[in-house]
């Protein structure tokens, strides 16, 4: 089992969405972050102060495959979150040791993603 | 004493008139910032500060513009399709009585101003999270003179309209249709946000919108009550319309939402207030209270229907000023044709009570303003169009439009900001978390 952690651009959110939900990867997480790098700053101006802020908001998406699954959902993120300029993003792969579905105590990689009751939800 | 003649023509002016309309003045300039706030909570967070200035653009660029020409334009003389240059730069508007009313001048032009700076802020409201705001300014300066200047004068400034006997209390035919099918016109040439029909949209803020439409109606006892420039009966009439109209709206719309959803939303209700106002803004002073109910109730309908049906086409008229404002605004000017009623306004009367010619005058007005409005609107965006891009990238829309016009944000935590300094004196290499 592998966590794919992907930082992309908020507008690249939804294409990568539908597009893991089409391979069969409807489960993951999304979190509001904001992150900073090589992609220069806002200046913004209040009142007196001009200023640079250096932290962009990213959204962050977590999610947790198979092994096998981690080249084509790497590969799903990338393809929708690039745009060729700074400030694309970056995507990590880690181990995961163990997963349990809290409902049933169930264990293993047969939780991940796909699961036989997903459809009637 | 009465032998001084500018004395004989200040005794003309009425102090508790006066003392109304400067009140009513003001009320109906706060609703400007109250529109503000509305649309602010209607769209997304990172376009807060952007859609709240279109509104406050409104103010400085309309407010300007009806001072020079705009209000002369409208109110000077009773040429057929539109008024003359006598009150350019506020010419002659003094501290004597405007023609036919017991106000000064001066509080007339300023009350008529307060009209021209809601409408062109209304029409924003098709247009906000995408267009420029430099391109906003221009159409702003140009709308209100070439589209509501025109409409006032046709309808409250002695043009065709009301000397063929169309009613329009406060303003059915230049502020609610001018501005509803002006907002029509200008999302169909400024077209769709980039993200229009693939993700949800949302309101950032219901409170705010809420909070919008409360101040709003609380304007528009001074939009509606003031527009009989007195303390008359008309005016009382429109004000108490002014409170039992929009009720009844909230009344069918909380029905409507039942049926439809089974839950009533607040957005609706926000929503039900503005229609119900503007339902009553051209019939205030001509109908009876009961009338005014039933008025209530009726212009939900039409409204609810174009506000359920028009996100499901392509026209992406984003705050839905059309069906607000422009259809509710039609069904109040043919409501006038069939229910004005002479024991309660003293001047005309409806189908319903005699008079079927005031249903035509009615009829006429509903057709030739929108016909105008929009066409004016269509090909004014479509000559500044010419000349400067109406709207930025998609990168920029992305980013929104409040960093990338105003160099500001809505929501600014100061997080990972650093103060560039302005001071020659300081040269210490330090960076600042918080500007001080």
């Amino acid at each position: 089992m592998k966590m794919v952690i992907a930082y992309i651009r908020h507008e690249a959110f939804e294409p990568i969405r539908a597009d893991l939900l089409v391979k069969g990867f409807p489960s993951l997480s999304v979190s509001e972050v904001k992150g900073s790098g090589r992609q220069k700053g806002i200046t913004e101006r209040y009142r007196g102060a001009e200023l640079t802020n250096y932290l962009r908001p990213k959204v962050k998406i977590e999610c947790v495959v198979a092994a096998g699954d981690v080249r084509l959902v790497v590969d799903t993120i990338l393809q929708h979150a690039r745009t060729g300029g700074v400030g694309d993003g970056k995507v990590f792969v880690l181990p995961v040791e163990e997963a349990y579905r809290v409902r049933t105590g169930e264990a293993g990689e047969e939780i991940l993603q796909s699961h036989p009751d997903a459809s009637s939800g | 004493m009465t032998d001084v003649p500018s004395l004989a023509a200040a005794a003309q002016v009425n102090a508790g008139d006066t003392a109304w309309m400067l009140a009513a003045t003001a009320l109906v300039l706060m609703m400007t910032p109250a529109l503000g706030l509305f649309y602010a909570g209607l769209v997304r967070s990172k376009n807060t500060l952007n859609t709240f200035m279109m509104c406050i653009a409104a103010i400085a660029v309309a407010g300007v513009t009806w001072a020079l020409v705009g209000y002369s334009l409208a109110f000077d003389g009773d040429g057929d399709l539109i008024g003359g240059l006598g009150h350019a730069f506020l010419n002659d508007v003094t501290f004597e009585p405007r023609d036919g009313t017991t106000i000064p001048h001066l509080v007339f032009f300023a009350f008529q101003a307060t009209f021209c700076i809601i409408t062109t802020a209304l029409v924003s409201g098709a247009v906000v999270e995408r267009m420029r705001f430099g391109a906003f300014l221009v159409f702003a300066a140009l709308w209100s003179v070439l589209v509501y200047a025109v409409l006032a004068h046709w309808a409250f400034g002695g043009g065709w309209l009301i000397e063929g006997g169309t009613r329009d209390f406060a303003g059915g035919v230049p502020v609610e249709m001018g501005s509803g099918f002006s907002a029509l016109a200008a999302a169909l040439v400024v077209g769709a946000r980039k993200d229009y029909g693939r993700q949800a949209l949302l309101p950032h803020n219901a409170v705010y919108v809420l909070i919008g439409a409360g101040l709003l109606w609380f304007g528009w006892f001074g939009f509606n009550g003031g527009s009989g420039f007195s303390t008359g009966n008309s005016s009382v009439l429109a004000f108490t319309n002014t409170l039992l109209c929009p009720a009844c709206t909230l009344v069918v719309w909380f029905a409507l939402d039942l049926i439809r959803g089974r839950q009533v939303t607040a957005i609706g209700a926000a929503t039900a207030i503005i229609v119900g106002c503007v339902g009553i803004t051209p019939a205030g002073g001509y109908i009876s209270p009961g009338w005014a109910m039933v008025l209530g109730a009726l212009v939900a309908l039409p409204s609810y229907a174009v506000i359920v049906w028009r996100p499901r086409t392509r026209v992406d008229e984003t705050l839905d000023v059309l069906a607000a404002h422009g259809i509710a605004g039609f069904t109040g000017i043919l409501f006038i044709g069939f229910f004005a009623e002479m024991s309660w306004n003293g001047v005309a009367d409806g189908l319903f009570y005699g008079d079927a010619g005031q249903l035509g005058s009615q009829l006429v007005a509903a057709v030739a303003a929108p016909a105008y409005a929009f066409a004016m609107t269509y090909a004014l965006l479509k000559l500044i169009g010419a000349v400067t891009p109406l709207r930025g990238s998609d990168h920029e829309e992305a980013v929104g439009m409040d960093i990338i016009h105003h160099g500001e944000e809505a929501y600014a935590t100061g997080e990972g900001a650093i103060l560039v300094s302005t001071e020659t004196h300081v040269t210490e290499d330090r960076p600042v978390a918080q500007p001080v």
